[in-house]
């Protein structure tokens, strides 16, 4: 019995059979052949071709049932690759000279190319290494002959583990299959952990050597809780962890039976909690977990994996549909935050060596006006429709604010002249994730209608640390006594200009914080649907005051971690 | 059989990339004839998209195509159209 720590990504207990995958390495040999043993060599590889070539298409048809056909796309430019000439010119010619193996000499050419498009600057073609990447491994392992270890044959359900996991790999695996996550890499919002949550799937990210540790085969109890794996546990240890995986099936139940009960305090204080959208098909999930209106509906989508640019009437119809649908409750768009890691292909965004600190969001949106001011319209028209709110990503100063609104008023004038209807009283909020927004909220206060904290962002950025960095995600604190201190003041100047304050990162759905965060006088939380029971249970189980002491009692504290235990603390006494 | 060579102006504003590259390499491959594209010193295999990719012809560059075969003249033709379309593709 080995017991790993890494970081609790998404929370649950499950048991399973580890099932290793992806990230290996395929080792080759170089191998001298003779003259005679040449045909037979370049047989082999026309074999390889002919046999990923059906993979590939089999693939790109089940992701097309699965997930549509833009997803399936992908795989066309997978076969461009795999039937490229020059490539397989390439290795017959030097098979023939060289006389080696095939497989060397496969793996040598397409290291060549991989070289050569690693140097010319252009996210276009840095997108294709992947691709060239993703498919020489295939005509690889079919050189080699070895089995495909990929997520898409799984056949019971299993534990996931990995070194990391691309959001091609999942796009590749049956969801229902996979009981658990454990990955070597990552941090609490690494793609791996941001899919889990939305699966409600346990996973602990950033154990170390979790993949040399863990074999293929062995037992595993991944606590997504906790963040502990324990491999090939004895009796007591699977005895005791079925008993709690019982118990947290008992608490799920006793969560869901008040989700569509509002979210008042014991002492009848009324706070709001929202979800977390990207799509909007997702508001059927929103709604059957009881969420009351959307505090963050993301809207980069529009722009990823296509190559052309969404027109004014694309936005119109998803924002209208996610409004009307959600009427009378409130729906906060988030205008485009593209940039940091979020990229897209039409527009050329230059590889920045600091993409965090670079051309990203609100700053790129104000450099391109025309595309800003499409999606403005967009919105606006759509608020005619039901409870539609904005606000604007990365803002750190009032200029930043007062030129989006220039822009947003630009945007009601062309309205107006077309006859367009739209919500004249639109309410425009700021995000708060920059340290120099929160510093100065007194005066972003006196002109925004209300404020949404990004946390994510805003302890990224506070803390200085690169939280998909698993050498330093450890410093990424949301217990952090400086982040408590900004958080207090920015709800505090809010509050004296008498605008709301909600929260949308991560670090609002997490139990422990919440109560944090309402004592200090949170009005909105938002968060991903999954949670939104287990807040409201909790938010029915509390006085304002109680909560009001926790927050005083952790803002004595000196360091994140005592302010993280004393919130677990205080939440297992409430929920006894 | 013919050997037919045309100098061109990618007029396009992705450049010979992207949809315009896969384009290219799809239509090229359609014909028999054996198509090389150059720009300056670089020649490269029309039928291959690493070759397309790898010349980097972006918007105003100018390349040449020759089509060595029995179909050069359909082929260059079609060829054309993509490297001188201004409209995205």
């Amino acid at each position: 019995m080995i017991e790993l720590k890494g970081i609790a990504a998404a929370a649950g207990i499950s048991i399973g059979i580890a099932h290793k995958v992806g990230k290996e390495e395929l080792a080759v040999s170089r191998k001298n052949i003779t003259e005679a043993e040449i045909p037979l060599e370049i047989q082999l590889f026309e074999e390889a071709l002919i046999k990923t070539r059906r993979e590939i298409i089999e693939l790109q048809k089940r992701i097309g049932l699965e997930m549509g056909k833009d997803e399936a796309q992908i795989f066309d430019a997978h076969l461009l690759v795999l039937e490229d000439r020059m490539l397989i010119e390439e290795v017959i010619s030097r098979l023939k000279q060289d006389k080696l193996n095939v497989a060397f000499i496969f793996q040598e050419v397409l290291k060549k190319y991989v070289s050569i498009f690693e140097k010319i600057e252009d996210e276009y073609l840095k997108e294709r290494i992947s691709d060239i990447n993703d498919v020489g491994k295939r005509v690889l392992r079919n050189l080699l002959g070895k089995e495909k270890t990929g997520l898409s044959n799984l056949t019971e359900k299993v534990v996931v583990v990995a070194h990391d996991l691309s959001p091609s790999d999942t796009a590749a695996m049956h969801k229902n299959r996979v009981a658990g996550f454990v990955t070597d890499a990552g941090g609490k919002t690494s793609h791996t952990a941001i899919m889990a949550k939305s699966l409600e799937i346990p996973a602990v990210v950033g154990v170390e050597n979790a993949t040399v540790v863990i074999n293929t085969g062995d037992t595993l109890i991944v606590d997504g809780t906790l963040g502990i794996i324990i491999v090939n546990p004895d009796q007591k240890t699977l005895d005791s962890y079925h008993v709690e995986e019982e118990k947290l099936k008992g608490a799920t139940e006793r969560f869901f039976s008040v989700k569509d009960l509002p979210a008042v305090t014991l002492d009848d204080i009324k706070v709001e909690i929202n979800a977390n959208i990207e799509f909007p098909d997702e508001v059927p999930a929103v709604k059957l977990h009881g969420g009351e209106g959307i505090g963050l509906y993301r809207t980069e989508f529009f722009y990823m994996n296509r190559k052309d640019s969404p027109t004014e009437d694309e936005h119109y119809r998803a924002y209208k549909y996610v409004a009307e649908e959600m009427n009378p409750y409130p729906v906060i768009v988030r205008t485009l935050d593209l940039g940091g890691d979020k990229f897209s292909s039409q527009f050329q965004i230059p590889h920045e060596m600091q993409p965090f600190l670079g051309w990203r969001a609100i700053r790129f949106c104000l450099a391109r006006p025309e595309i800003f001011k499409l999606q403005l319209r967009a919105i606006l028209r759509a608020s005619a429709h039901g409870n539609l709110k904005l606000m604007y990503p990365m803002i750190s100063g009032i200029d930043e604010f007062r030129q989006a609104n220039k822009l947003l008023d630009e945007a009601k004038q062309e309205l107006r002249t077309k006859n367009m209807p739209f919500d004249e009283d639109i309410q425009v909020g700021a995000m708060i994730e920059v340290p120099s927004a929160a510093m100065t909220a007194d005066i972003l206060a006196q002109e925004a209608d209300f404020f949404s904290i990004g946390s994510n962002d805003l302890i990224q950025y506070s803390l200085a640390v690169d939280r998909a960095n698993e050498k330093v995600a450890y410093l990424y604190e949301p217990s952090h006594p400086a982040i408590l201190r900004l958080i207090k003041n920015v709800i505090d100047s809010a509050h004296k200009a008498d605008i709301n304050v909600g929260m949308c990162g991560e670090m609002a759905g997490e139990p422990s914080f919440a109560l944090i965060l309402l004592g200090l006088g949170l009005d909105e939380f938002s968060m991903p649907p999954q949670v939104i029971p287990e807040l409201k249970y909790l938010i029915r189980s509390i006085t304002l005051d109680q909560a009001k002491g926790i927050a005083e009692g952790a803002l004595k504290l000196s360091t994140g971690k005592e302010v993280a235990e004393y919130a677990q603390d205080k939440l297992r006494e409430i929920l006894k | 059989m013919a050997l037919i060579k045309k100098k061109l102006i990618v007029k396009n504003k992705q450049g010979l990339h992207a949809r315009p590259a896969a384009l290219f390499v799809q239509i090229a491959n359609k014909f028999d004839s054996r198509i090389t594209v150059s720009r300056g010193e670089e020649e490269v295999n029309g039928k291959s998209i690493m070759g397309i990719l790898m010349l980097g012809a972006e918007k105003g560059s100018s390349i040449s195509i020759e089509a060595d075969g029995a179909d050069a003249q359909v082929a260059i033709e079609e060829l054309t159209k993509i490297i001188t379309s201004k409209e995205d593709l």
